[in-house]
Order: structure tokens, then sequence, then C-alpha cells
């Protein structure tokens, strides 16, 4: 029978015998923690390096400009209205004209060791800087634009560093995504040993509620109760220590010059991913764990 | 009320623990169920607890049909059934009180009906004045007193005891055996499996004797053809 049959005076006993066997059974508990703790870090880790890598890749996809150059033959007000054309083209994020005068204060600065004396903004094309939506398009979009208009002289963009940049991306979703499956799956493994350790400890005990008339749904309550504590008990603690890690990480990081070029993201503003992250994982694992080995204990 | 009908019962490794066994047993009947190891005894205990679906035969234990009951309906049977072990199978964790109440919480009493229950069976068994001790610091005879108490305070329709005087002295057998005794006589029909063939002939109680899977003799005459073998 499931716990549909059970009165609700029943559920506070039975929430107080899972949480009191928590403290019973004090190694074993402390045992299953300590195991969750470290699957936990374990996986954390791995979802922390993820996010931030991710981000970063974001980030270097997103700086991946284009650079469109009109001819300067044309009028700069004709050379502005192209700008409307290639906004209306589906894979642009957006298009910005870029003046003269700041084209060649950026080349200035690109160049700083170069004497730009003979040469005037007027000798420079009109351009737009240009942002897509989605990088694994920019050959089609690259030709989209050529195609608007004639005035159009050339179109610049780094396709190579784009593409490898989309394809790590795509590399590092999947051996992230396959990680912390696995790095689950091991999890799981190990608590369901911890807790079938539990249930051996307590088999007599199983055995006597069946045998007095216990249905499998009042056994079983108590062991999900003290699962799911340890799970989310265990979730706290890799929480608690992931954070303050990382903090000490990025303070680290912050005060080596040669790491500055990489931002990591601050924990804070994970905060709510890694708490679902660890809820998740904790309380997966506490009752996937000790259901699936609860199971043929049930059997008397 | 209990009834089995031409029951037999197979193992998978091939051996007939019971071949056609027929046997009734009235609601506030008080039987003994005598016979060697290996008999079928432990069999007609698992088959009447639900432990076991019988190969062939019927089986019916206080209106449930054990041939054909549904896995789900196996508790609610239990608590028509009360068991006591040879070996007490307490738990050393809980006191006397608490080992007793646990068998009323897991089947779902309210904790007024504990309160209430519990300290009459405590006092029916003689252990009022112990109930805060922990299994562990009681005699053997207490124990077996204590597995009694809990059988019976979710006051079931039946008792089995199983060996219930197989790790207990002459002087303590005798008062466990007068204790189930006490027990019937407030209605509860009581099935006791034993060995111990000088305590079965002090009580003129109906004696069932099984012999390699097969009733052998219902009755005292049988049982004193039984003895003598």
């Amino acid at each position: 029978m499931g716990f549909t049959n059970m009165k609700i005076n029943n559920l506070g006993y039975l929430i107080k015998e899972g949480l009191k066997g928590i403290f019973q059974r004090g190694f074993m508990s402390f045992a299953a923690v300590c195991v969750t703790v470290a699957c936990l870090l374990i996986v954390g880790t791995f979802s922390v390096a993820m996010y931030n890598v991710d981000k970063l890749v974001t980030d270097l996809n997103q700086t991946n400009e284009i650079r469109v150059f009109i001819s300067y033959d044309m009028k700069e007000a004709d050379a502005k209205s192209i700008g409307t054309k290639i906004n209306t083209l589906e894979n642009i994020k957006i298009a910005t004209y870029v003046p003269r005068s700041q084209a060649l204060e950026d080349l200035k600065k690109a160049h700083p060791d170069t004497n730009f004396g003979g040469i005037y903004e007027e000798d420079l094309h009109y351009r737009f800087k240009v942002l897509l939506e989605d990088n694994t398009k920019m050959d089609q979009t690259i030709q989209e634009i050529k195609d608007l208009d004639s005035g159009i002289v050339n179109v610049k963009a780094a396709e190579k560093e784009a593409a490898f940049i989309t394809k790590l991306q795509q590399v590092l979703s999947v051996v992230s995504v396959v990680a912390i499956a696995v790095l689950l799956v091991i999890s799981l493994l190990i608590i369901s040993n911890t807790v079938k350790l539990v249930m051996y400890d307590r088999r007599d005990e199983i055995s006597i509620m069946k045998m007095v008339g216990a249905t499998n749904g009042f056994i079983r309550l108590p062991f999900l109760v003290e699962g799911l504590t340890l799970g989310m008990l265990g979730a706290g603690i890799a929480f608690c220590i992931e954070w303050m890690v990382y903090d000490a990480i990025l303070v680290k990081m912050d005060s080596i010059s040669e790491f500055k070029i990489i931002q990591l993201v601050p924990f804070e503003n994970m905060l709510l991913p890694m708490i679902f992250t660890f809820c998740a994982a904790g309380l997966f694992v506490g009752i996937v764990g000790s259901w699936t080995s609860i199971r043929k204990f049930l059997d008397v | 009320m209990i009834e089995f009908i031409d029951v037999t019962k197979s193992y998978a490794i091939g051996n007939k623990a019971l071949r056609g066994v027929s046997l009734t047993i009235d609601d506030g009947e008080f039987v003994f169920l005598v016979g060697p190891s290996g008999s079928g005894k432990s069999t007609i205990i698992k088959l009447i607890t639900g432990e076991l679906k019988p190969t062939s035969g019927t089986v019916h234990v206080n209106g449930y049909s054990l041939e054909r009951i549904r896995k789900r309906e196996i508790p609610y049977l239990r608590r028509t059934v009360g068991v006591v072990f040879q070996d007490f199978r307490l738990i050393d964790t809980k006191t006397v009180y608490d080992n007793v109440a646990f068998a009323m919480r897991v089947v779902g009493a309210r904790e007024r009906e504990i309160k209430e229950r519990v300290p009459y069976v405590l006092n029916l068994v003689g252990l009022d004045g112990k109930r805060s001790r922990h299994p562990g610091e009681l005699s053997g005879g207490e124990q077996q007193r204590l597995a009694i108490a809990r059988a019976l305070v979710n006051n079931p329709s039946t008792i089995i005891a199983d060996e219930p005087t197989g790790n207990l002295d002459p002087a303590r057998s005798f008062e466990i055996m007068s204790l189930l005794q006490e027990i019937n006589r407030l209605g509860t029909t009581m099935l006791v499996v034993t060995h111990a063939q000088d305590l079965v002939e002090q009580f003129t109680n109906r004696v069932i004797v099984i012999e390699d899977g097969l009733i052998a003799s219902d009755g005292m005459d049988g049982f004193y053809k039984y003895e003598n073998q």
C-alpha cells in the first residue's frame, strides 16, 4: 500500500523517525554526508567551471564583429542608409555606423607605432560595425551583406576564429553535460551503497515492521526522510565549501596580473543556478539512493 | 479461522515441503503443532503469514484467501495474525514500551490509542514495571513476554508462536505457555509450534502432528504415539 493509506497523524511520527535515524546511526550518517559532499563538490566544481567557460566563450563570440566597408565615393547620407538595409537582415543583431573620424582614431590606437601623418579621414571608407545573432551563419550573412548594395566594397570578419570559438563552445557543452551526468551516476552509486549499508544494519527492524503489518509506504518514508535530509545536508555543506573556495580563487586571481585577462563570474552572479544545481543533486541522490536500496529489503 | 484444504508446497529446488495438508483451526482454539525438523511446520507458518503462496490447494486465514491474495493486501492479513519467534526479534535500541508501541505505530494507530493499549498489554504480560528498560536489560523469559506483548498489542484474532520456549529454561517455558493459555482464554486463537513435547503433554489442548509434509495425527492419542516413536 502507498502513502495514501497513511493517516496524517502518522506523518509526524514517520518524519521524526527518519530524523532520529540520522542520529542513531551517527557514523553511517556522517559517512553518507561526507560521500555526498565529496561527490557534489566535484559536480559543483565542474558546473562552475563550465559556467565560466561558457560565459567566456559567449563574451568572445559577442566581441567578434564584422566590419562592412562602404565606398568613399558615396555621400555620407547614402552610406549611412546602407546601415538600415543591413539591419533588416535576419541574422543581424545590430549594425552601428562608425564615423570616419572615429575610424581614424581606432586605427591610430591599434597601431601606435605607425605614423599616420599623411592620412586624413577622407581617405578612409565609411564603415559599419556589425554584430551577428548566430555566428554559425557568418558565411551566409557576409554574402547577404555583400549582395545588399553595390556601394559595399568589402566585408571583413574573423571567420576562422569565429568558427573555432563556435566549435569550442559546442564541444564544451557536450563534455560538460556528459561529465556532470557521469559524476551524478557515480554519486548515486556511492550514496546508494551507503544507504544499503544502513538498510542492512536495519534489516531486522524492517522485517519486524513487515511482520506486524506495516505497508511498504510506511516503511519507506522514514528512510526517504533520512536519505533526503542527508542528501540536502551534504548539498548545503558542499555548496558553502564551493562558494568559499571559489571566492578565495577569485581574490587570488585578481591579485595576479597574468590572470587579470580571465574574468571569472562572481559566485553571487550564479547563486540561483548553483543553489538549484546543488539542491537538485542533493534531492536526487538522497531520494533515488534510498528508494532503490530499500526495495530489496521489502520483499519479506 | 485458519483452513488448509489439500495444500501442497514445493520449493524451487524440487523438494515438497507439504504434500496435501488439510486442517481447520476454529476461532478461539488453542492448537499445538509438533513434528520433527524439516516436517513442514515452518512452511505452514509462512503460508499463514503470507510469506509464501501454496503450490496447490486452498489456504484461508481470517477471511483472506492466500492462494490469490494480492501483494498489497498482505500487510492487512498480517495485522490479523500476531507472530512470536523463538529468538524474540526485539529492537534493542527501543525501550520495552516503544517496542510494543512501535507495532501499533507502524499500522497507523493514533497516539491516544497507543497510550491506552500499551500499558494494558504490558500489564497483561507482567512487564508493566519495566516499560523504560531496554530488551538487553531483560531476562530471556521477560524478552519473550515482551515479544508476546508486541504480537498481542494490535489485537489480532490469531497468534502464532514459533518455538516460543526454545531459548528458555523449563520454569520460564511453563510460564510463557501459561501466559499463552491465558491470552487464548481472552479469545485469541493460538497456534503454538513447538518441539517441547514435555510441555505439550502438560496441557489439554489439541495437538496436530506433522511428519514429512503430511498431517500424521490430530489429537492427543496421535501425539502420544508420536512421542513414543
